[in-house]
């Protein structure tokens, strides 16, 4: 078989491997599906509450994309403003990271005192956790426009605004996207943590009330709910990317 | 002829140097309209910040910049410029890339939606000079160093500047590539009659393509010699072989070796 086929290949063979070797380990060793149900056991739990997990899977699905829309939005604007005025960017850093080292899981309390519990905490959350990749990486790709390429233009008598929007933001796309897929697993990290403690619908308080009630294939099966839509939003990102900044990857190592 | 470039007892200091020493110092430059003047030196002395005066990219601390007429005090808008690094866009064709500069300046800056079939034709036309006939499609890193270098050209020359500003333009090619571009380079200041300053490292360069070569001093830089070069134009490789050809080179060469040894 050739190289290209076994690399096409291999993805699958590793995951039914690993979901293969998990059930017969669980039976072999007899461990208890209290401590680790099987994955057979879990795709029985899933199919058995499909409806309740599809309906809360769809909320958390909008959370997350409801924040990591504003976190899009809010990240390329900042992101803009950082890269292109040195003088911003050194005095609002310390306060950016700052507030990005906060867990935001501390947040959430705060988010429940201002908006009550419901839409908005799972939302806020999921967007205060995922804006700042897409701010570093807009402003760094901005800020780091070729000298020669700014003396080209301004020799032109181009403004700062024509520099920053014929080749600061195009030049930043690449890292942009990039960022991309790193804030939508934090989106939906956000989210879920907002739904865990702050709403009363959601993968995230499903979670929460079925470990209450020890419902352990149900607290399962939501994880892979959770693990299989985290997965085809990553793809989709991660697409996006490649379709709108080809011209970034023409490198061998990116073929 | 007159005058175009007049850089009169200019003493500059970068605001960033740490030892605040000045870059250049009592610099006194006159290039003509439509002259090809090529400033020559050892490395360090000040050549790019002449570039950057002479386009305004700079104010000099002491002096006066004048170019065209007017005081330099701001961008000057009608220079073109190309350095050793050709900077293309990589997520624009070679033609858009070459295009750029009409969308900063005016008046084509607001014709240039309207009018775009005149200049893509006018893009077209530059390529076919330099040597990329039909190769405005392609994007730049499909193309090699020499011909990214030519795009570059096409670039600063599109909107018709009445100076063009060259930093080492072909330093980082191969000696056979530099030498074809040396020829496109005489062709286009034949053709556009454009006033050229260039800047280089390499005499045999300056010799072949300027009709007056400033020698500058190490830093602070300054002229230390100027030199007419009198060969007739067109002119054809084959004189860079000439026993002429040879002494000017090596009179340019004794004039650098001083400069070094000053500082």
């Amino acid at each position: 078989m050739k190289t290209k086929n076994k690399l096409a290949l291999a993805p699958w063979v590793f995951t039914v491997g690993f979901f293969a070797l998990w059930e017969i380990l669980c039976h072999v060793l007899k461990i208890s599906s209290f401590i680790l149900p099987a994955p057979s056991t879990i795709m029985w739990a899933v199919w058995e509450y499909r409806n309740q997990l599809a309906y809360h899977a769809m909320h958390t699905l909008w959370m997350t994309l409801a924040g990591f829309g504003l976190a899009v939005g809010f990240g390329l604007l900042l992101g803009m403003v950082l890269g292109s005025s040195r003088l911003i960017n050194a005095g609002t850093y310390p306060l950016l990271v700052g507030f990005n080292s906060i867990p935001k899981v501390a947040v959430v309390p705060i988010l429940v005192f201002w908006f009550g519990v419901g839409w908005v905490p799972p939302v806020m959350t999921a967007f205060l956790i995922s804006f700042f990749p897409i701010v570093v990486n807009v402003a760094t790709g901005i800020a780091t426009v070729e000298p020669e390429m700014e003396d080209v233009l301004r020799a032109l008598g181009a403004s700062k605004r024509d520099i920053v929007f014929k080749v600061g933001v195009p030049r930043a796309m690449p890292y942009f996207f990039g960022s991309l897929k790193v804030a939508i697993t934090l989106a939906y990290v956000g989210s879920v943590i907002g739904e865990q403690n702050a709403s009363n619908v959601g993968i995230g308080n499903l979670l929460t009330r079925a470990s209450a009630a020890f419902e352990v294939p149900l607290v399962w099966a939501a994880l892979v709910v959770l693990a299989v839509l985290g997965v085809i939003m990553y793809a989709i990102t991660a697409y996006a990317e490649r379709s709108m900044t080809g011209w970034a990857q023409r490198s061998q190592m990116a073929a | 002829m007159s005058v175009f470039v007049d850089i009169h007892d200019v003493t500059h200091v970068y605001a960033r140097a740490e030892d605040g020493l000045p870059a250049v110092q009592n610099l006194n430059l006159k290039v003509n309209e439509g002259e090809f003047a090529a400033i020559v030196g050892p490395s360090g002395c000040g050549k790019s910040t002449l570039m950057k005066l002479a386009t305004g990219l700079q104010f000099p601390v002491e002096g006066t910049v004048i170019v065209d007429g007017k005081q330099v005090g701001a961008p000057v808008k009608l220079a073109g410029m190309a350095f050793q690094n050709p900077t293309m866009l990589p997520w624009r064709t070679t033609l858009d890339n070459i295009l750029l500069p009409l969308e900063i300046v005016e008046p084509h800056r607001s014709r240039l939606r309207r009018h775009k079939a005149e200049y893509v034709a006018k893009a077209e036309s530059l390529l076919a000079q330099v040597g990329l006939k039909g190769q405005g499609h392609k994007f730049p890193w499909q193309l090699s160093g020499g011909m990214q270098q030519r795009a570059s050209l096409c670039r600063a020359l599109i909107h018709e500047p009445k100076l063009l500003m060259l930093d080492e333009p072909f330093g980082a090619l191969d000696s056979f590539t530099r030498e074809e571009l040396w020829c496109v380079m005489r062709d286009l200041h034949a053709a556009q009659k454009v006033t050229i300053i260039l800047v280089t490292h390499d005499l045999r360069e300056a010799a072949f393509l300027a009709d007056r070569i400033f020698c500058m001093s190490a830093r602070p830089g300054r002229i230390v010699a100027e030199r007419e070069v009198e060969f007739p134009r067109p002119r054809d490789l084959e004189i860079t072989y000439t026993p002429e050809f040879s002494a000017l080179v090596h009179e340019l060469r004794g004039h650098i070796a001083q400069a070094r040894q000053a500082a």
